[in-house]
């Protein structure tokens, strides 16, 4: 029973990450209708940021909070400048543009920051909670995580810069009619995707350990926990990311052959649950008219 | 006198001029150019199949990896184990990649966009690990992978890798024919009719499960025939060559050649493998130029922005332009 | 002249003239040319370092007027890692920069996938950087030499020393899927000998893996005692923290490649390292007990003229410079400058001691023995240092 515990709650604190990840994969697909291939490296670079700036701050929390501002910013530009040129182009050319951003930025924290592995304390304190069946980190991170999920969801709902996100999203032609700069809010959509990724990259380096991979398995997670909750519910993409955190480790334990082919059953099960509810769990049929 | 129809015309002089071409650049190539060349022809015939699926019949895969991979297990384990002659695997190995992908349509018609990324995203994923599983190792060669020798010279004094250059080089100029007569065939436009309006085709009367995936099967088994040959230039197989990024490379090569074409195939794949090659030169100019990838992925990114169809539509485009 | 020397003569003549057993390819009286592939982006990156410190080696030896009057056009490629990749950079190195001999590529699967293609080239292949044990059979691969002590070996040494040493011994083994995590877990278990049933859990990994939580979770829950880790830097790290964190405290074997202080110790935490068993053949750059000694002096003047900006406590600057002074040694000593007669002088080297490698193992090869470091010793971890007892393990004798 211990063990079972203990693997649902790791499952849980990983799978708090990929939620992030998938949050912030939901966020841009929900401003702009497409699947950034690029999120899992740009939140790495962000923690690598995070991490120089701790070198020179010797605060953690300061180089978070400066490191999440310097990443929204940068989400914007990313979009203004790179991503722009291709808005109206066919989807596959954005996907393009996308790989090309996740092999440019790969590789430029390999060449800036080298390539050992490197160390990012955690944001929460060492000792906080004395138990074996959980990390105050990983607490830390599924707390945080459902935090920002809190947040993200009073931003939509209640403030008017989100509302006008959702109607740029929902119906680009209207809401220019009423006034809202839809351009701007794709790439606010930008920002606050690359924000969250940001967090997410700074909570999971304490985990996996910083280096330019970090991302690239924690991303195939992302990616899988949001389709699995939908790829328009931001809710959806948590609670997807937390499952697939969960279902990888009970399947590595409780299934025969699990522990070769883990991740293999984890996807699986995904796909069979995608052909019964093509939507994902929580997301809604969108319904287009031919 | 029966005059050719203007179409058939085109296609047999295309036919003869690539063959010509081929046979022309086997006399300059060095061995290792030859068998560059073989790769990206290997990548070529891979993205091929890609195209017909994704450019022509609308359905979306970033798992031609699993197929990819599948197609040089069958031809390396027929030649390590059954000692067949290289070449005589190829058709085995496309029989098997057909199948495969038939089957995997299946599932494919129930999902769409997106979630069939997913699908095919999660087989790409899964491929590398169940080559590993400890079950197969006897046929598999378990995480080492199999060994094997090049097919020998087809004839007396061609070199190895010039011998296998021209034989892709002749498949893949037959596999384009095929693949221009089938898409320009009823069964093409079908294909094409449910890229465009699914709904609208059906209720033409066009079997959409049947089509769907039928093109699935000969997309998967062109990228079995790729993965065949690719295993027969590098001599041999192992599973962590197969991953992911083998798929997403596909991907690239595909839309950068031009992914509604059939020449953009082999542009695709030269591009995968010459422009990394060129990216790298690149970098190693000077030591201020960030490393290869980081070129390559601006590159990528400057394609997109000024050859948006793709080198194939970018010189259909320059060549419209300059005759009107 | 009798006619026996007549034929010797002209039999020596014809030696000499004969292209094919005098191959000097890439190689002149004021230079030579040398190929190497290294993982400079993909999975295994962080092994570039080795790359970076054999590259500036390289300059530097430039600057003081090369090898015996020959500079050295010292050529690293990107393989990414993968395979495919290694065979085509590998064939430019050979077929168009038409190279002398390729040195320290990188990888047990990469090299596996060039080993025919160089052994048929009859291109020398030295000092791979891998620890499979495929790379020493001169019958076989005559154009292909090792370095480091082999994986199995070490697996070997750690199964003897549970034998010895604990009671009553239930082992977990955590494994990287892949021709490296086996060699090491075969190695093992041979050691073991009829023992095998002391294995009660043996889990592997992918390289893509996000985490290894849930195997140590299994592992702990198996009630293992001895706990064999074998997987690269990063997974270590997690695992060493893991086991930590749930109050898992196995006899801790951790495999020679993950035994940096800086990169793996360090970030998985100090305290938590404590009492962790490795075996070693190099000097640890963080461990203050070689500070003093000639050889880390040495290694640490080089690293202050010519990589001044690079993370020390890596021990991969240290292997680099390591294999970057065997072959430095290995040429300078060779009088035969052609393929074969390179291959000969590193087949012929007694009791060379590389500076940054523990006193007293040193390199030894000959026409039947391509292993160069056969020797480990172990050592245990106090939370500072590694701390080496027990005699030096020579796995040739």
């Amino acid at each position: 029973m211990d063990l079972f515990l203990q693997l649902t709650l790791a499952g849980l604190a990983i799978g708090s990450v990929y939620a992030c990840v998938a949050l912030a994969v939901v966020m841009i697909y929900q401003a702009t209708d497409h699947f950034n291939f690029a999120q899992g490296e740009m939140a790495m670079f962000s923690t690598f940021v995070a991490w120089a700036l701790y070198q020179v701050t010797g605060s953690i929390w300061l180089s978070f909070l400066i490191a999440v501002a310097l990443s929204f910013i940068a989400g914007i530009i990313i979009e203004r400048v790179i991503v722009k040129p291709v808005e109206n182009a066919p989807i596959f050319n954005q996907i393009i543009v996308f790989i090309g951003l996740l092999m440019i930025f790969n590789n430029l924290a390999g060449w800036f920051w080298e390539h050992t592995t490197k160390t990012l304390p955690s944001l929460f304190p060492k000792h906080g909670i004395d138990s074996t069946l959980i990390s105050t980190h990983n607490l830390g991170v599924i707390l945080f995580t459902l935090l920002i999920l809190g947040v993200t969801f009073c931003f939509f709902k209640f403030t008017k810069v989100g509302l006008a996100m959702r109607a740029a999203a929902a119906n680009p032609d209207s809401a220019r009619l009423v006034g809202v700069s839809v351009g701007w809010m794709l790439a606010l959509g930008w920002g606050l995707a690359s924000a969250i990724g940001a967090v997410g990259g700074v909570l999971v380096a304490p985990i996996v350990f910083l280096e330019p991979n970090m991302m690239s398995g924690v991303l195939l997670y992302g990616f899988a926990g949001a389709l699995l909750g939908g790829v328009n519910s931001p809710g959806g993409a948590v609670a997807g990311g937390l499952m697939v955190g969960v279902l990888e480790n009970w399947a590595r334990q409780y299934v025969p052959g699990g522990s070769e082919l883990g991740l293999t059953f984890a996807l699986i099960l995904i796909v069979g649950v995608l052909m019964f509810k093509p939507a994902g769990l929580f997301g809604r049929v969108i319904i287009k008219r031919v | 006198m029966n005059r050719p129809n203007p179409i058939t015309r085109k296609l047999a002089v295309s036919f003869a001029m690539l063959v010509f071409v081929g046979i022309a650049l086997m006399f300059v190539a060095s061995e290792y150019t030859a068998y560059q060349v073989t790769t990206a022809l290997a990548y070529g015939i891979a993205i091929l199949g890609l195209n017909i699926l994704t450019g022509y019949n609308g359905q979306f895969s970033i798992g031609h990896s699993a197929f990819f991979a599948a197609g040089a297990y069958v031809s390396a384990i027929l030649i390590t184990f059954a000692g067949w002659h290289p070449y005589a695997t190829l058709p085995i190995a496309a029989a098997v990649t057909f199948s495969m992908g038939f089957l995997f349509g299946f599932p494919a018609l129930r999902l769409e966009g997106l979630y069939l990324a997913l699908a095919t995203f999660a087989l790409a994923v899964a491929t590398p690990q169940i080559l590993k599983v400890d079950a197969l190792e006897h046929w598999t060669g378990g995480v080492q992978g199999l060994f094997f020798d090049k097919p020998d010279p087809i004839f007396a004094g061609l070199s190895v890798d010039h011998s296998l250059y021209l034989v892709t080089w002749l498949v893949f100029v037959v596999l384009m024919v095929g693949a221009w007569m089938l898409l320009h065939s009823r069964s093409g436009r079908a294909i094409m009719a449910i890229r465009d309006n699914p709904i609208a085709a059906s209720t033409m009367g066009i079997n959409l499960a049947l089509y769907k995936t039928t093109t699935f099967g000969i997309s998967a088994m062109l990228a079995g025939v790729g993965g065949a040959f690719f295993a027969l230039a590098n001599s041999f197989v192992s599973p962590d060559t197969f991953n992911f990024f083998i798929a997403v490379y596909l991907l690239v090569g595909s839309v950068v050649g031009g992914i509604v074409s059939i020449p953009g195939a082999l542009l695709g794949g030269l591009f995968y493998v010459f422009g990394q090659e060129y990216a790298e030169e690149f970098s190693n100019l000077s030591e201020m130029i960030p490393p290869p990838w980081v070129t390559f992925g601006v590159l990528l990114i400057l394609m997109m922005y000024f050859a948006p169809f793709g080198i194939w539509g970018a010189i259909e485009r320059g060549w419209a332009r300059l005759k009107r | 002249m009798s006619i026996k020397r007549f034929l010797l003569a002209t039999g020596i003549a014809a030696l000499t003239f004969n292209p094919a057993l005098a191959d000097t390819t890439g190689i002149t009286d004021t230079s030579i040319k040398i190929g190497n592939t290294n993982p400079y982006s993909g999975p295994a990156s962080a092994y570039s370092a080795i790359g970076k410190t054999i590259t500036a080696y390289m300059k530097m030896l430039n600057r003081q007027g090369g090898i015996n009057g020959r500079t050295i056009e010292f050529i690293s490629l990107d393989d990414g890692y993968s395979p495919p990749r290694t065979v085509q950079q590998a064939r430019k190195l050979v077929e168009q920069e038409k190279v002398a001999f390729l040195f320290q590529t990188l990888g047990t699967p990469t090299n596996s996938a060039i080993h025919k293609y160089m052994n048929q080239k009859k291109t020398p292949h030295l000092f791979v950087a891998t620890g499979a044990s495929k790379w020493g059979q001169p019958k076989k691969f005559p154009w292909t030499m090792g370095f480091q002590p082999t994986y199995d070996v070490e697996g070997e040494i750690y199964a003897k020393f549970v034998l010895e040493n604990v009671k009553d011994p239930k082992i977990a083994i955590l494994f990287q899927n892949d021709d490296y995590g086996k060699d090491y877990r075969d190695g093992f278990l041979r050691g073991l000998g009829d023992k095998k049933d002391l294995v009660i859990s043996m889990l592997p990994y992918e390289v893509t893996d996000p985490t290894v939580d849930s195997q140590i979770l299994a592992m702990k829950d198996s009630g293992a005692n001895v706990f064999f880790n074998i997987t690269i830097p990063k997974f270590a790290a997690q695992a060493i923290r893991k086991s930590c964190e749930i109050g898992w405290k196995p006899l801790h074997l951790l495999n020679n490649v993950s035994s940096s202080v800086g990169s793996v110790l360090k970030p998985a935490g100090l305290d938590c390292s404590k009492e962790i068993i490795t075996a070693q053949y190099q000097r640890d750059p963080t461990d203050p007990q070689w500070k003093d000694t000639a050889g880390y002096k040495e290694w640490s003047a080089f690293m202050d003229a010519e990589l001044p900006d690079a993370d020390r406590s890596d021990i991969n600057y240290a292997y680099g410079y390591n294999a970057s002074k065997l072959l430095h040694h290995t040429l300078q000593n060779c009088k035969d400058m052609t393929r074969k007669g390179i291959m000969g002088c590193a087949a012929n080297i007694q009791g060379l001691q590389l500076p940054m490698v523990l006193p007293g193992i040193t390199v030894n090869t000959s026409a039947t023995d391509f292993y160069p470091i056969q020797a480990e010793q172990l050592s245990k971890f106090d939370g500072q240092k590694w701390v080496l007892f027990g005699n030096i393990i020579d796995a040739s004798k």
